[in-house]
């Protein structure tokens, strides 16, 4: 309200494009996971300085984007789209694989993942698509939707990355969810999913698949193998209790017995440490920053911003539950970070690149409803 | 297109459409949320014992503690089982990169034979890799300097000591105290069945034989724990908690280490075996059995040669002579014999017998032969002891008879064991009818019961059982219990070893005991005695009795002659003599295979020990 009764009189963030509530919520979010990650290391100077480092690039990815009209992310979303997925193609044909998978792009001068950038194409893509027709949405548009969000999945799916391609598909999703899909088509696909799954496991899937599954279902069956993960997680969580053990004193963390605790499992080296109280801290968190987002979506102006806005947000809780759930043994493992707190790579820059398309998404809308 | 889009828009209907979206999207965010708290919440709070335990037990772990063996001293003070440091050579498989690389560099160093390479590289498969292995143990003291020079050339070897048996005094008390080995499987079930498997979580060995064995619970100690935190390779971070091992109680003997050596000493090349024993209480003052062995090669674990060697050995090294071997107790018993003769009536100190120099079995032709050809003459009760008369004891045994002789001797302990403290002990045989007729499948024959007189025909005994007799005849009936150990000590107290005497034998008269002990003494004191020669010239009193133990049976018409038969076939010397005769502070128990007369060659032998014995009692001067 401030801005429009002094246009010539803007604060700081205004002046950067930046929306504060979501801004102080990130920094908040990337703070706790500075501390976490700190204990989890194992107070490990390099990586702490090596996510430092890639905190200050995903924040200027942040910073960048929130200064482009949301026009220019409409304008580009065919594009980028159409790229990415050639890209993908070019992956599966001449890409680095690295830990067994082809996810690597070289580009002689970068190494570069296109999975990545479709992670906001394809909502991009999807919204703009939608946007371009009224809402709800007609069946036929929902079905030249659903393929819009299948192609790349199937694609990242072949690399493979499950986790990768997930949640691309629900990026998609959640755009023509939002976009007005109807309820019957929902409760259909709701039904379908079930009868699908005892389908495959009954003539699909190999016994090693299988196992997996009942791996999951019960990781006791299998504690020295692939059980092993969940279990350690689950004895983390568990012996936490409800203050926690305090931080750096995680016996489970520190003397190693968790795996993967600086990345995928750092949840569990956090709920250890900060018991309870710290996972409701965090959850809160999250649910601040999620509502936050629904927030400047419902704002948006037009609905192209509205859809890419609101998937985003919903995207971003996607990561939350899904690695959450995995660490603390209600879903499957599938490889999928602990958003803005975990160690590693790319995930962060893209999720920040997507949080600065929706400060941009909040802070453009009076310009654009003033032409 | 763009006319038809916005002819149909109305984005006040999508605006509240998305909105209702957004809101169902986020009704569905906080349902998953809960979703989450409430998982937490049961792994947290509903199940957070349970998983405390959990990790716990992945991060805490109990290290046994070997505790220090109980030292064994002899009557003096002196060291007879100590515990010294042994060093190896170990390495660390996860801090070695090469380890086949790293096994070469050390051999370079010290001498590993290309077998124990072998085997250290097997090992190696199957060991956790932060544990660390041996790789030569045992090591001299230069080796242990080259090691530690190069060690900083050699990442993840390292240098260990641990302690281990030794005994000083090598082979003279191997068959007393015994020793110490590796616990095999037999041992760790006997270990399981007894409860006490965690005692031994940190302990290899265990008491073989001997004292080692007998006394093994109070020699151990009690295991100490160290709780420690590990991380996930099982490396110890830091110590949480620790209860220091027991040591276990020192053991001393009441073995003479000094009268144990003149044993050995005086036996020499024989094979034998002496006991010394205060026949007031059962002491054992020298326990030694003549061949012995080393007992510091089966600590180290005997290697196959030099233990089929032992094994095989035709002087049999590896038997307790003591109280495994077994032979007839000859004229030895024949105090016994008066007593129970004296006790029931059958002879009185007055009575006399012709001796022609055989007996014959009323109705029976053949002679059983007296040791003197031409006979004793008229012989009474003290002559038939002093000079060990075989006919008047054919005599009186037929006299007795078989059952009441076994019955009697048994009370003496003849065919039980005596309870020394060593599990290795033969109950010798105390023939009787019963016996007969299950083991041979026979009537008892008449004469059996007349070499039965002179301690012959199926009799056997062990030396520690003639030891125990002895002591019950000098005690008039009263049995002390022989053991070597005479006492525990740990830090805060002595616990006694010596039980009190008890009566076996109820006396009638005490002045048959008396006649028996007399005859004994006249034995050795007065001319004509068999003993007479041996001690000649002592400055104590004493008595005893002389045996010759045929180790063949002759025909009646066969003259024994010790050149002409086989060195093993020669009669045993066995000699039991006590002094002084008045009030005995010391027995003697001396068997000596194959070496003849007892009179001549164990007799003398007796002599010396009492001779050593009283001259270091006086050099002591008012010690006990």
């Amino acid at each position: 309200m401030n801005l429009l009764k002094d246009p010539n009189h803007k604060g700081l963030l205004a002046k950067l494009h930046l929306d504060g509530p979501l801004l102080a919520g990130l920094i908040l979010l990337c703070v706790t996971g500075l501390f976490v990650l700190y204990s989890a290391s194992g107070q490990h100077w390099d990586m702490m300085a090596a996510h430092s480092t890639r905190l200050v690039f995903a924040f200027g990815a942040m910073l960048f984007l929130a200064q482009v009209k949301p026009q220019t992310f409409h304008f580009w979303a065919v594009p980028l789209f159409l790229a990415g997925t050639a890209m993908l193609v070019m992956v599966l044909a001449f890409g680095h694989v690295g830990k067994g998978a082809q996810r690597w792009l070289d580009l002689g001068f970068m190494k570069f993942q296109p999975s990545e950038v479709m992670k906001l194409a394809v909502p991009m893509a999807v919204a703009w698509y939608v946007s371009s027709h009224p809402l709800p949405l007609k069946f036929r548009h929902l079905i030249v939707g659903f393929i819009m969000c299948a192609i790349p999945t199937v694609l990242i799916q072949q690399q493979p990355d499950l986790g990768t391609s997930i949640l691309i598909f629900v990026a998609g999703v959640f755009v023509l969810f939002l976009g007005g899909m109807s309820w019957r088509i929902i409760t259909a696909i709701a039904l379908i999913i079930p009868v699908a799954s005892y389908t495959m496991w009954l003539f699909v899937m190999h016994d090693y698949q299988k196992r997996r599954v009942l791996t999951f279902l019960n990781p006791e069956s299998d504690p020295l193998g692939s059980g092993y993960h969940i279990i350690q997680s689950k004895i983390a969580i568990g012996s936490g209790g409800f203050e926690g053990k305090g931080w750096m004193h995680g016996t489970q963390s520190q003397l190693e017995f968790l795996p993967e605790r600086h990345t995928d499992f750092i949840f569990s080296v956090f709920s250890e440490e900060l018991g309870m109280i710290g996972v409701l801290f965090l959850l809160a968190l999250y649910a601040f920053i999620i509502a936050r987002g629904l927030i400047i979506a419902s704002r948006a102006q037009d609905n192209f911003s509205k859809l890419l806005a609101g998937s985003i947000t919903l995207t971003f809780f996607v990561y939350v539950f899904v690695n959450i759930g995995m660490v603390s043994g209600l879903l499957p493992v599938v490889g999928v970070p602990l958003p803005l707190v975990s160690y590693g790579g790319t995930s962060m820059v893209t999720l920040m690149a997507g949080f600065g398309i929706l400060m941009s998404v909040s802070t453009h809308k009076r310009l654009l409803a003033q032409q | 297109m763009i006319k038809k889009r916005q002819s149909i828009q109305d984005p006040a209907a999508e605006s509240q459409l998305f909105n209702q979206r957004a809101l169902f999207g986020y009704a569905v965010v906080l349902i998953c949320f809960f979703v989450v708290v409430f998982n937490q919440y049961k792994l947290q709070v509903v199940m957070h014992d349970h998983y405390v335990t959990r990790a716990d037990g992945n991060r805490i772990k109990l290290i046994p503690q070997p505790p220090n063996r109980g030292l064994i001293y002899d009557r003096n003070g002196i060291l007879l089982a100590e515990n010294r440091p042994i060093h190896s050579v170990e390495l660390i498989p996860e801090q070695v990169k090469d380890i086949s690389q790293t096994l070469m560099e050390i051999a370079k160093l010290i001498e590993i034979t290309p077998e124990r390479q072998q085997e250290f590289l097997k090992e190696v498969k199957y060991h956790r890799r932060f544990v660390s292995i041996a790789v030569k143990e045992h090591l001299t003291e230069q080796e242990v300097a080259i090691i530690a020079v190069n060690q900083h050339r050699l990442p993840g070897v390292t240098l260990e000591a641990r302690l281990t048996r030794h005994y000083p005094y090598g082979e003279l008390f191997t068959h007393a105290i015994g020793y110490i080995g590796k616990i095999n499987a037999k041992e760790l079930d006997k270990l399981e069945e007894e409860g006490v498997t965690a005692n031994y979580a940190a302990s290899r060995d265990i008491g073989k034989i001997g004292l080692e064995r007998y006394y093994e619970s109070q020699l151990h100690g009690q295991v100490g724990f160290q709780q420690v935190e590990v991380n996930n390779r099982g490396r110890v971070i830091r110590i949480l908690d620790s209860k220091p091992a027991t040591s276990g109680d020192d053991l001393i003997l009441s073995i003479d280490m000094h009268l144990q050596k003149k044993a050995k000493e005086l036996l020499g090349e024989n094979r034998g075996a002496i006991v010394a024993m205060d026949p007031r209480d059962g002491a054992v003052l020298a326990f030694y059995s003549n061949p012995s062995y080393d007992p510091n090669l089966f600590v180290h674990g005997i290697s196959g040669k030099n233990y089929r060697e032992l094994l095989n050995s035709p002087d049999r090294p590896l038997v307790n002579r003591v109280t495994q071997g077994v032979y007839p107790p000859a004229s030895t018993i024949k105090p016994h014999m008066a007593i129970l003769g004296l006790e029931h009536g059958t002879v009185t100190e007055q009575t006399r017998i012709p001796d022609p120099g055989f007996y014959k079995l009323p109705n029976y032709s053949r002679p059983y032969r007296d040791h003197v050809k031409w006979g004793h003459g008229w012989v009474d009760v003290y002559t038939a002891i002093t000079k060990s008369c075989d006919t008047y004891f054919y005599d009186l045994a037929v006299k007795l008879g078989i059952d009441r002789i076994s019955d009697y001797m048994k009370k003496f302990g003849f065919g039980s064991r005596t309870g020394i403290d060593v599990m290795e002990e033969s109950a010798g045989l105390m023939p009787s009818k019963e016996w007969k007729r299950a083991r041979h499948k026979q009537n008892w024959f008449p004469g059996d019961t007349v070499s039965l007189g002179i301690g012959q025909s199926y009799w056997s005994t062990t030396p520690m059982q003639l030891a125990l007799s002895t002591a019950i005849l000098l005690n008039d009936g009263l049995k002390p219990t022989p053991h070597m150990g005479r006492y525990f000590r740990n830090q805060s107290k002595d616990t006694s070893l010596i039980a009190p005497l008890e009566r076996v034998i109820e006396v009638k008269n005490p002045k048959n005991w008396q006649i028996s002990k007399e005859a004994m003494r006249q034995t050795l004191m007065e001319q004509g005695g068999t003993g007479f020669n041996a001690f000649k010239g002592i400055s104590y009193s004493a008595g005893g009795k002389t045996g010759t133990a045929q180790v063949i049976n002759m025909a009646a018409n066969q003259k024994y002659d010790a050149n002409a038969i086989k060195e093993i076939h020669r009669d045993n010397a066995m000699f039991i003599g006590y002094a002084p005769a008045e009030n005995p502070s010391i027995s003697l128990t001396v068997t000596v295979e194959n070496a003849g007369g007892g009179g001549s060659n164990a007799a003398p032998i007796a002599r010396k020990m009492m001779d050593y014995y009283f001259t270091r009692q006086s050099a002591a001067g008012a010690q006990p």
